[in-house]
């Protein structure tokens, strides 16, 4: 049974660093119960939620927690719309309300298995935390737009980059990497976060390699607790799950084909 | 500051908007601190059809400015999965929910229904007057009549013969929830109450929509996988003000006034305006304990 708290709780933060094109947001006070890697948090800054580009941000946004450490929960973010803007400004000393932590995480992998972490630009955050809980080495395959985020892959250790412009890394999609370890690596559980492109390449990937893979997916969301029914993507079979309660941790084998627009609009 | 809703018992005057508050995913996100602290002193079930509805394909939300443009499609169990699972659910929770200013557990549950036609009402209402733990049915009429094509709610005659017909399939509390999205909410309410509504709960969602940013010039293609939506929020907060305002004026019966309540001072502006309960909606998605908070303080600020 949950003991995440019930009620959104007023956070400090205590730093917003630059981290390459991204930020790590970073708050301390009540956090309540520490987050199992993979879970999100609901939040919006406490000042001047609102007002910004089209009269926004409204809602909360949900964000994976990228790492809990030393009383601190750390969030990665990226200046897409009204409501990162606000979050990208934040400084110490601000308050940032926080509800959670929410939803179901990653499960360790299972013994002999080796970990393959893929991740895409912002949503290498849940994999980081799940790096720090790991038992044994895992495999970190991390893909970005470009040289500004792939400042990001620092989040983890021992990360092998992709880049879309061929600025770092290997010149391609992170899925080719992927595909390479897997051929070496038959005995793997694949853990994924990032675009619904890269996640659906992931998901045909593992699905034709018969490889377990858990894939943390992203929504528009309004609530993270069930409630609005918003955040829905299809199952397989038919019907849908919800992100938030039912992920955002999903199994592969659980999930239809996630077409874009899977992330809904610019947060 | 406790409340009476058509012969329900209430320990303050603050209920939820029906599909703003999911209990049985609240308990499941928060375990027992929702029911130490349940933000509603009666619990109104999201919308149960006659049959089963998977609900619209996404996107399904659209931020609006101080709002939401959602369309989610009233995904639902259906009336025989209801009954079976998710009522007897609901019912365990309220009956260990402690609300604000109650002096025990338990809070009555509503079981709002929605159908195309009269004979589906019927079934429907007929199925929550059997079950013991139904306090009271919510009528939700904004919903095209399979035979007209008009919206059941937006015109006063036909709302009329609907409430007429499912008054006499139960006794227990009859509340007709109102579309906004109507000439004139207050005939539509006098309608509902010469049929014999119990209560009238408003406002419902303003009809809405958005279009595709990624959209090609020119085209009106829709944001929503639904197509089009409706409007909540703080947005939405005067005309729900207006609307209970003319609705209270004209009816006898208790009105349950909603639409962007994030505060005790809002839930008091819709008390003055004439209603006899306030719901929270929306703000319930920023934060899950706004229903208790509002109660809290408006009791604190009545001195009672």
């Amino acid at each position: 049974m949950s003991d995440t708290p019930f009620q959104r709780r007023r956070l400090r933060v205590s730093g917003c660093e630059e981290l390459g094109a991204y930020r790590v947001l970073r708050v301390e006070g009540p956090c309540g119960p520490a987050p199992a890697p993979g879970q999100f948090a609901m939040i919006a800054a406490v000042e001047r939620w609102g007002g910004g580009s089209d009269e926004r941000p409204y809602l909360p946004r949900a964000f994976s927690v990228a790492r809990c450490r030393d009383g601190e929960w750390h969030f990665l973010l990226e200046d897409v719309g009204p409501g990162t803007r606000r979050l990208s400004e934040l400084r110490e000393g601000d308050g940032l309300w926080a509800l959670g932590p929410l939803g179901r995480g990653f499960q360790p992998p299972p013994p002999g298995c080796r970990a393959i972490l893929v991740g895409g630009g912002v949503g290498i955050a849940p994999l980081a935390i799940l790096q720090d809980t790991l038992a044994a080495p895992a495999s970190v395959l991390l893909g970005f737009r470009d040289r500004a985020r792939a400042h990001g892959a620092s989040l983890l250790t021992d990360a092998r980059v992709a880049s879309d412009d061929g600025s770092v890394g290997h010149h391609g999609p992170v899925t080719e990497l992927l595909a390479a370890e897997l051929d070496r690596e038959p005995e793997a559980i694949v853990y994924a976060c990032g675009p619904a492109a890269m996640l659906e390449a992931v998901r045909a990937l593992c699905l034709a390699a018969d490889i377990p893979a858990q894939l943390a997916l992203e929504a528009g969301m309004a609530c993270g607790f069930g409630a609005c029914y918003g955040c829905v993507v299809p199952k397989l079979g038919g019907g849908y799950l919800r992100v938030c309660l039912d992920g955002p941790v999903i199994e592969a084998k659980q999930l239809g084909a996630l077409c874009a627009p899977v992330e809904g609009r610019a947060g | 500051m406790s409340a009476e809703l058509a012969g329900l018992r209430l320990a303050n005057p603050v209920i939820n908007g029906s599909g703003t508050f999911d209990a049985i995913a609240a308990q499941s996100a928060f375990g027992e601190g929702l029911l130490e602290a349940f933000p509603f002193a009666a619990y109104v079930s999201k919308t149960i059809t006659l049959r089963a509805r998977e609900g619209n394909p996404p996107p399904r939300l659209w931020e609006a400015p101080a709002g939401l443009v959602n369309s989610i499609g009233l995904p639902n169990k259906g009336l025989e999965g209801y009954l079976r699972e998710d009522l007897p659910e609901l019912a365990a929770i309220c009956a260990r929910a402690r609300a604000a200013g109650a002096a025990s557990a338990g809070v009555p549950l509503i079981t709002n229904v929605m159908g195309s036609s009269s004979g589906e009402l019927e079934q429907l209402v007929r199925a929550c007057e059997e079950r013991p733990e139904v306090a009271a049915v919510e009528l939700n009429v904004s919903c095209p009549n399979v035979e007209t094509g008009l919206d059941i709610g937006a015109d006063p005659e036909q709302l009329q013969a609907v409430v007429g017909a499912v008054r006499g399939c139960t006794r227990k509390p009859l509340i007709v929830k109102l579309t906004p999205n109507t000439a004139d909410v207050a005939r539509c309410a006098l309608a509902a109450e010469a049929a014999g509504a119990d209560a009238v709960s408003l406002i419902n969602t303003l009809r809405a929509s958005a279009l595709s940013p990624s959209r090609r010039l020119g085209s009106g293609e829709p944001w929503l996988g639904g197509g089009s939506g409706g409007l909540s929020g703080p947005t939405i907060r005067s005309v729900a003000l207006a609307q209970v305002a003319a609705v209270a004026e004209a009816v006898a019966i208790p009105v349950v006034g909603m639409g962007g309540v994030q505060s005790a001072a809002h839930a008091r502006d819709l008390l003055d305006a004439g209603a006899t309960v306030v719901a929270v909606g929306t703000e319930s998605f920023r934060d899950p304990s706004t229903g208790w908070r509002v109660a809290r303080e408006i009791t604190a600020s009545s001195g009672a």
